[in-house]
């Protein structure tokens, strides 16, 4: 047997494996996405058994529906109007959190990687241990100020520390020190002006940046769970990712589609930005 | 004199371009950061300086259990973690067919929702559930296993699932760093795969490593969604984590404890971060 042949049979084993592997991770998306399509009265049949220790009769789990039924997805979209609500507060308070940060955090990142002031690294310090706290460290500040300002249960408790987080300016800047400073100098030459530099050179460059920022972004508060179990007392407030949590008792019938939609934009954004979500991943590795 | 007002003007610039990032950030983290900490020191009543807040915490049986859980998880979980994304980035590195597809499904549940999934795991881990009713089909009885010790275990598996295509994008950057003369020098050389493991894979992939346990330490404090919404606000005694006790002392709205329990954990996390970048330079000169 050559050298390629065995390479190949190599090659071909290998990607079994890693296909095996990625169809188990996958699976839990797959059961989510196949029960969306059946109807309610068989996901009752499948699954009302769940939390119920008086009976011994075990969840049914199957990978295809007697019926495939869009009735879910009719009730979630149509005919139940808390879904349709809570979609709209996580999109609500998502989307200005994403713009003020893209916003903010370029501007602030311009300055940390290309200009040079005294206490720069020492104040780029502080935004780096502050982006490294968990949320458990992170909350108390928050509710603190947010508490004080009056903002308790109102969408700004989560919008404005959303906004003014030290993750996007460490991103940002780890993508704007990659740009040459020679663009720069020869800019200044020609007279350009900072706000000039900034607009025309160095904006364009970090497009990429800021599109692996508003993924991440995204990816991070459309599944933010702790800041509005703490911030927003009101159940009406919920955002869809502590709404649904509570809907599954109400709502067994039609959860599955609801989980769905509630996925959706998330994993479609994925799949359309991946080169730069990977990009922003690895760039936020902490070098130097 | 020329020189020193260009200086002058650049700081000025700086700081405009700062303003709003760092006036926000001010705002919501770094002042009542330094509040909380000084709560944290504040008799509740006089304010009297003390250190009773810390006594009280460090004493208390909830506090305990949740400091030593959350520790128990990071420690058992993480090491898993690494390892299992060490090995799939590995051999996803090498000949494959499919990398890209491959590599999507590993990252897909970083970015699925918890709260649509959540659903997915309780039909898992049920009394009534898939895993139960295997374990009956080979003839063995059933397990609680979000009641019993085994809860531990199931968390572990959740939070593998969820972030272990973010370690295998990070180590998939770190190895294909590594020059490909280095092994083609070790073949000539006539060295085994082991060497050439442990002799160039790992070794250059360190850096990397530092980078990878820190946000496996980061993300394993993010756990507390899954678990809070699979398991509630009281969950079995084994999965009570730090995030739990934090969050019944925002609904009891003790401020001294719960900045107590923010400083030390920050504490804890600047001490980790520390000893990461000690170690990381130290490993750094000594390669040099």
């Amino acid at each position: 047997m050559g050298k390629e042949t065995k390479e190949y049979i190599l090659s071909l084993l290998r990607t079994i494996l890693l296909t095996l592997i990625a169809l188990m991770l996958l699976v839990p998306i797959i059961v989510t996405v196949v029960n969306s399509f059946m109807t309610e009265r068989e996901i009752h049949a499948n699954y009302d058994m769940l939390g119920n220790t008086d009976i011994s009769e075990f969840v049914n789990l199957k990978l295809v529906p007697d019926w495939v039924s869009l009735g879910q997805y009719f009730k979630v979209l149509i005919a139940t109007s808390g879904y349709l609500r809570m979609f709209w507060n996580s999109v609500y308070m998502v989307v200005p959190i994403i713009i003020g940060q893209v916003a903010v955090a370029s501007l602030a990142a311009f300055a940390f990687a290309k200009l040079r002031f005294p206490g720069r690294d020492l104040l780029f310090f502080l935004y780096l241990i502050a982006m490294l706290m968990p949320f458990q460290v992170t909350l108390v500040p928050n509710y603190l100020m947010v508490d004080r300002l009056g903002l308790l249960n109102s969408p700004y408790s989560i919008m404005l520390p959303g906004i003014f987080a030290a993750f996007g300016v460490f991103l940002l800047r780890q993508f704007m020190l990659q740009i040459p400073s020679a663009y720069m100098e020869a800019a200044k030459i020609d007279g350009a002006s900072y706000l000039r530099i900034f607009a025309s050179i160095v904006l364009p460059m970090v497009k990429p940046g800021i599109a692996a920022l508003v993924v991440l972004l995204f990816a991070d508060y459309w599944n933010m769970v702790e800041q509005p179990l703490i911030f927003l007392r009101d159940a009406e407030l919920q955002p869809l990712s502590v709404f649904l949590s509570r809907f599954q008792k109400e709502a067994f019938g039609v959860i599955f589609a609801a989980s769905c939609l509630y996925m959706a934009p998330m994993v479609l954004l994925f799949l359309n930005t991946e080169r730069y979500f990977v990009e922003g991943i690895q760039l936020s590795g902490i070098k130097g | 004199m020329n020189i020193h007002h260009v200086k002058l003007k650049e700081i000025l610039v700086a700081f405009c371009f700062l303003a709003p990032s760092l006036a926000g950030f001010a705002v919501f983290y770094l002042i009542p950061f330094g509040t909380s900490v000084l709560y944290s020191f504040q008799d509740r009543l006089t304010a009297a300086l003390t250190l009773a807040n810390y006594s009280e915490l460090l004493s208390s049986l909830s506090f305990q259990k949740a400091a030593a859980n959350t520790f128990r998880f990071t420690a058992i979980s993480v090491p898993i973690l690494v390892v299992l994304s060490l090995i799939l980035a590995m051999v996803l590195n090498q000949r494959v067919f499919f990398r890209n597809w491959l590599r999507t499904a590993y990252v897909l549940p970083l970015v699925v929702p918890v709260a649509s999934i959540v659903l997915f795991w309780q039909i898992m881990f049920d009394w009534n559930g898939v895993l139960n009713a295997l374990l009956k089909y080979v003839g063995l009885s059933r397990i609680d296993w979000m009641k019993s010790e085994w809860s531990g275990s199931v968390i572990v598996l959740i939070y593998v699932w969820k972030n272990i295509g973010y370690n295998v994008v990070l180590f998939l950057a770190g190895l294909q760093n590594i020059p490909e003369q280095y092994y083609e020098i070790a073949d000539l050389e006539g060295a085994g795969p082991a060497r050439k493991l442990f002799g160039i894979t790992l070794v250059y992939l360190t850096p990397t490593m530092f980078l990878v346990i820190l946000m496996s330490v980061l993300n394993s404090f993010k756990v507390f969604r899954e678990t809070y919404l699979i398991a509630g606000a009281y969950p079995q005694d084994r999965i009570y984590m730090l995030q739990h006790y934090m969050n019944n002392m925002f609904l009891s709205l003790d401020m001294q404890k719960l900045s107590a329990a923010a400083t030390l954990m920050a504490i804890c996390i600047l001490v980790l971060v520390a000893v990461l970048f000690r170690t990381e330079r130290m490993f750094r000169s000594f390669m040099e």
